[in-house]
């Protein structure tokens, strides 16, 4: 039979701090995207018009309903043009989708490895001790 | 004394306090689609940014697979694992405590980041209502945190009546849905719908639809959060699968209602970026009653969603709190109401600063991939559930059928959305998992040695097969 593990007592302040810094750290992922700089994490991109093109219904591709509508929304030509040009960027970074994946699929090998050797202790406690 | 001794005390008497056993199937079914029907007023139509119009539909679809197999699978853990903190008590239970302080953070951000984004709309709502109305310079903050002060006492007073009122204003904003569809002459709907003329091919092709995957789980995030309720329901093997599986019905019909009547009002440019794309789609039927009407939807959906976060996200940081994987004095109840009332006051400030960063896109995300790296937990979850106590070896609430392919599937649709959101918001996915990476090592190398060991196993369950 093995002995229960006794874990120390935290103090206050130690519990405070360990709130501090889990916060921390969550805003940091918030921020970081905004801060280094990456477009706020999002990657769009407005489409060219053709040079000296007016900004038109028909330059936009809106047919008369999509108008109507538009214009029902409170839009002209001009103030929809720039949601209407708005497109995300799908070009694949193939360097980076590797990278990605790498660090979800190793999350995950970290979490579980460390997980088992934990659960085999919890386990062993739980069922062998007195 | 063990970690449930001491936490489980509430205002410093020697008494073990419990939460108390209320809840029926329909505080279950409150709660998983109060906290989701917002999705439909919001949220959901950034699919169309990314996608279009049907490439969020089909989106709508696959994704609404995802969490089918999240309710089966869910299901038949939690009938079987009834305890506050759900997920979180699951992988603590069949996998491990590493895994179980990463489910619990993914369940507290994942609710306080959509309880963040609930209180934007709630100000993005007013703020337009006001515009409309001759007030264009409201200050929507202090509306705001008035509406999640009121929220965050109500559930401080008791889980019994927060989630009552969840009931009755999730089932208005759920009406609000079908009295727009029927506004709109559906039986006819060439008359005052437009898909003919709105729709276009997909405007990214079928990589868009891929892309849409990311936020057409904003459909049905959080429907999950019935297992939250695990341990304060009378009989969780009737109410669980019960209250859940008929949530994920009202979902679909709401999803698919939404979509139908969005797409056949608005252009589809627009209603990918619109902050309040149902109550857009009213304002486009020149009808008063039915733009009051989406109105009070809209404002009931996002409440009712952030009181759901705010009961969600209490409940898992009190677990975790109570088994010292955050700090103890989180996992305290209160002594007259039964509640997580420390837990519950800590978050509300934290989802308000969250709310006020701006940050709509980021906090969404992150709410988004937090759900999701959840739902990957659950796919391995069940198989290891199921190999280390067969069927038979102990007593399940429910058994979900048809074991492995739910998991399969599910897993492969969550590998899927990961690679949508590396579509155009990469930076933030690399981002959100440093951030559970680093936590991860902190807990693993300095929280960890103020956990009880054997006190992370608690059903009365035999040995587990391989162990």
């Amino acid at each position: 039979m093995q002995k229960r593990y006794q874990p120390p007592r935290q103090s206050g302040l130690g519990q405070f701090l360990d709130c501090v810094f889990l916060l921390a750290i969550v805003y940091a992922s918030l921020l970081a995207p905004i801060v280094l700089d990456f477009g706020g994490g999002v990657n769009k991109h407005q489409v060219d018009m053709v040079q000296g093109e007016q900004v038109t219904w028909e330059a936009l591709g809106q047919n008369e309903v999509m108008q109507a509508q538009w214009q029902k929304l409170g839009y002209d030509a001009e103030g929809a043009a720039e949601i209407i040009t708005s497109r995300f960027d799908y070009s694949i970074d193939p360097l980076a989708l590797v990278i990605t994946a790498a660090v979800i699929i190793g999350y995950f090998v970290f979490i579980l490895k460390v997980s088992a050797k934990e659960y085999r202790d919890v386990i062993r406690e739980n069922f062998d001790t007195d | 004394m063990t970690a449930q001794d001491t936490t489980a005390q509430g205002g410093g008497g020697g008494e073990r306090l419990y939460l108390l056993k209320v809840l029926g199937p329909v505080h279950v079914w409150a709660l998983g689609v109060g906290i989701v029907l917002v999705g439909e007023y919001m949220g959901w139509n950034f699919s169309v940014g990314k996608g279009g119009a049907l490439g969020s539909l089909i989106a709508c679809w696959i994704i609404g697979l995802l969490y089918t197999c999240v309710a089966m699978i869910d299901s038949e853990v939690t009938s079987t694992v009834a305890a506050a903190g759900g997920q979180y008590a699951q992988a603590k239970h069949i996998i491990g405590p590493l895994m179980a302080f990463n489910v619990g953070l993914y369940l507290v951000m994942a609710y306080t980041m959509l309880e963040a984004a609930d209180a934007l709309v709630v100000g993005d709502l007013l703020v337009q209502v006001a515009a409309e109305t001759g007030y264009a310079a409201l200050d929507p903050k202090p509306f705001v945190v008035l509406t999640i002060a009121i929220l965050a006492w109500l559930n401080y007073r008791g889980v019994f009546m927060t989630l009552t009122v969840n009931f009755v204003i999730t089932a208005i904003a759920f009406i609000a849905i079908i009295l727009l569809f029927l506004g709109l002459n559906p039986w006819n709907p060439s008359e005052s719908l437009f898909h003919k003329q709105l729709l276009t091919d997909l405007p990214y092709g079928w990589i868009g639809v891929v892309a849409a995957l990311q936020f057409g789980m904003w459909y049905y995030l959080g429907i999950e959060g019935t297992c939250q309720a695990a341990e304060e329901v009378r009989s969780a093997g009737r109410s669980i699968p019960l209250g859940t599986m008929s949530g994920m019905m009202t979902l679909l019909i709401a999803a698919s209602l939404t979509w139908f009547l969005a797409s056949g009002l608005l252009p589809w440019e627009y209603l990918g970026q619109s902050g309040v794309p149902l109550y857009d789609t009213s304002r486009m039927t020149d009808s008063n009653g039915l733009q009051v009407l989406l109105f009070i939807g809209t404002l009931f959906a996002a409440v009712a969603s952030a009181n759901g976060c705010i009961n969600d996200a209490a409940r898992a940081w009190f677990s975790m709190g109570r088994d010292r994987y955050m700090p103890i004095w989180f996992g305290a109840v209160h002594p007259k109401y039964r509640t997580p009332f420390r837990s519950i006051v800590f978050l509300i400030p934290i989802a308000v600063s969250f709310a006020f960063t701006g940050l709509l896109d980021q906090v969404i995300t992150f709410s988004i991939l937090s759900g999701l790296l959840g739902y990957t937990f659950m796919s391995f979850n069940v198989v290891k559930f199921r190999n280390k106590w067969p069927l038979g070896t102990i007593k399940r609430g429910y058994v979900h059928p048809f074991h492995p392919i739910p998991a399969i599937l599910l897993l492969t649709l969550c590998s899927a959305t990961y690679f949508a959101t590396f579509l155009g918001y990469g930076t933030s996915l690399i981002s959100i998992m440093i951030f559970y990476i680093v936590a991860s090592v902190w807990f693993a190398m300095h929280r960890y040695r103020f956990v009880y060991r054997g006190d992370q196993f608690t059903m009365p369950w035999p040995r587990p097969i391989g162990h």
